[in-house]
């Protein structure tokens, strides 16, 4: 089953157009990476599921529905849930307090939620509730499981978030989205600037995700933690897909070829 | 002991100023607004409260319990339809908007109301006081200070132990970040706004009972609850009361020296402090 789906998605920063039709799916249990050099668009790709950049509604699909035109908050109660580039903790929040709110707003059914659905009915607008209507937020994570997960943020949880280490903050980033019991969990970059030792403790976390019944993209540079944890594969440059497949049909010269563009 | 009454009719003074400024406060921690209107909104609230005791003959706190939901309704309703489209990088509009706003309802207030001072009667509660030996204190500036005192409390309860101040801190640090967690920042903005209205409600509620009131006195009384928030620290309630104690203290000792000095007495202890300490006294983060 196609879980979630782009199809000729376009973005763009004011006059720059960052993506050029990009057409990418995600099955039900898969793991997608999607690999590309800096500037390739990635991050703009995240943005434009999850919400925080607006699309035509048709150009992304989630369970069936159209979810493109759909404001970020909406897209993350149907079950699409984020780790942002660069963590994004809130400063001001302890540690537990950055996993509680990724799970405090998972339904969608509290008084605000009905005033702005009784809003749209009124104008016409897309009604937020009917549009999360099919998620419950209720799973396996919670925040015993986010803490068994990764056993270090138990002993820290009364810290500020911004006080940890780069590894320990991503696991906060990590479990905060998976408050929300996701179906779809994207990883923006969660290596990024890590050791490899730290790299690896934050990976050895993705069975137990998929376990839960999360389908997972994992944005990533590096090329080998790529191919090693996912089922399909996605090349970006310069805002387009230049390939995909599954890492055992991939060659090296193909992904340098799609990675760099044909004349490198 | 003239000096100790003089500094306790100051210490209950700043209480008032601090009610004031609470809900400035709490708008501008969370989305960094700064609402020029809002002692115009003290002002409009004083006459919604009149109109409540003259219309149904309430007692003026009960009076305050009906006007508080309305404003609180009118706060919500004003944030979600005017000031969150002033929101952005850019400060300037939502200076210009709510200058704007604050001339409107000084001058809906004067087509209403005329210009003529009006008075919330409290009855005998007004000339009310209690004495420990030689002090004296008014049963009103009492209970002001000692709201402004759970108005405190409660916000601050409210920002740091309740699901709504999480997503409060959390869309003030980042609004977009907070909408990838399910959170609607136009609305956090329209419920913050509301709860300050419901915090000017009670403000006032003592600004129309403490003294009379006409509808040109909002800006001044924007002056001094810029004056607690900006010398408290910004982001800081606390420090908002404190900064509300130290402007009425310096008013009253000012006063007790010469009458002519005291609004001219709280201007310089705000302009003092801030020399001393350019971020206020309780700077809330680093
Ligand atoms: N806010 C923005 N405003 C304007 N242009 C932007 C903005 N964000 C990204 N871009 C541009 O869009 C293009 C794609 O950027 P994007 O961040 O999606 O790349 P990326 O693949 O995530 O790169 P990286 O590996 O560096 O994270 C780049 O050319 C970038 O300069
Ligand atoms: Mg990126």
């Amino acid at each position: 089953m196609v879980l979630l789906e782009t199809h000729g998605l376009t973005a763009r920063y004011g006059d720059f157009q960052a993506l050029f039709g990009v057409d990418a799916r995600l099955e039900a249990g898969e793991t997608v990476a999607i690999i590309g050099a800096n500037g390739a668009g990635k991050t703009t790709l995240m943005r434009s599921i999850t919400g925080v950049l607006r699309n035509a509604a048709e150009q992304i699909r989630h369970k069936g529905v159209e979810i493109g035109h759909l404001p970020a908050d909406t897209i993350m109660k149907r079950g699409i849930a984020m780790v942002p580039e660069g963590r994004k903790l809130f400063p001001s929040l302890s540690v537990e307090e950055n996993l509680i709110i990724g799970g405090q707003n998972k339904r969608g059914r509290d008084l605000g939620d009905r005033i702005d659905s009784m809003i749209a009915r009124l104008t016409g607008a897309p009604d937020p509730m009917e549009l999360s209507a099919g998620h419950d937020g209720v799973g396996y994570w919670t925040l015993e499981t986010i803490y068994d997960l990764f056993p270090i943020l138990k002993e820290r949880r009364h810290s500020p978030g911004t006080a940890l280490s780069g590894g320990q903050q991503q696991m906060v980033a990590i479990g905060r989205a998976l408050m929300s019991n996701p179906d779809v969990l994207l990883c923006d970059e969660i290596s990024l600037g890590l050791a490899p030792v730290v790299i690896r403790d934050i990976y050895a976390a993705l069975p137990k995700i998929r376990e839960s019944g999360a389908s997972v993209i994992v944005v990533e540079q590096d090329i080998g933690q790529a191919m090693a944890v996912a089922d399909r594969v996605y090349c970006m440059m310069e805002g387009r897909v230049t390939l995909q497949g599954r890492p055992s049909d991939i060659s090296r010269d193909d992904i340098h070829a799609a990675y760099f563009g044909e004349a490198a | 002991m003239i000096w100790v009454d003089t500094i306790l009719q100051g210490v209950l003074l700043g209480g008032l100023y601090a009610l004031f400024a609470a809900g400035l406060s709490l708008v501008f921690g969370i989305m960094r607004l700064v609402n020029l209107a809002h002692g115009d909104l003290i002002v409009f609230g004083a006459y919604l409260i009149l109109i409540v005791v003259s219309v149904l003959g309430l007692h003026p706190f009960l009076a305050a319990f009906i006007a508080a939901p309305v404003m609180f309704v009118f706060g919500w309703v004003l944030q979600k339809a005017v000031l969150n489209r002033t929101l952005g990088d850019d400060i300037l509009p939502p200076l210009l908007v709510t200058f704007g706003l604050s001339i409107v309802i000084q001058n809906g207030l004067l087509e209403a109301f005329s210009a003529d001072s009006q008075r919330i009667s409290m009855g005998p509660l007004e000339t009310a006081s209690v004495s420990i030996g030689p002090i004296s204190a008014g049963v009103l500036p009492l209970l002001t200070f000692g709201s402004a005192v759970l108005v405190i409390v409660a916000l601050n309860r409210l920002f740091y132990r309740t699901a709504i101040g999480r997503a409060f801190r959390a869309t003030s640090d980042d609004p977009t970040t907070a909408s990838l967690m399910g959170i609607r920042p136009d609305r956090v903005f329209a419920t913050a706004t509301a709860i300050a209205m419901l915090v000017v409600t009670i403000a006032a509620l003592y600004l129309g009972t403490r003294a009379n009131f006409d509808p040109n006195v909002g800006p001044a009384r924007l002056i001094y609850a810029f004056e607690a928030v900006i010398i408290g620290g910004l982001g800081s309630l606390w420090g908002t009361l404190a900064g509300g104690i130290i402007i009425g203290v310096a008013q009253t000792v000012g006063a007790a020296i010469n009458p002519e000095w005291q609004i001219l007495a709280g201007h310089v202890a705000f302009l003092v402090v801030l020399l001393v300490r350019p971020r206020g006294l309780f700077p809330r983060g680093n």
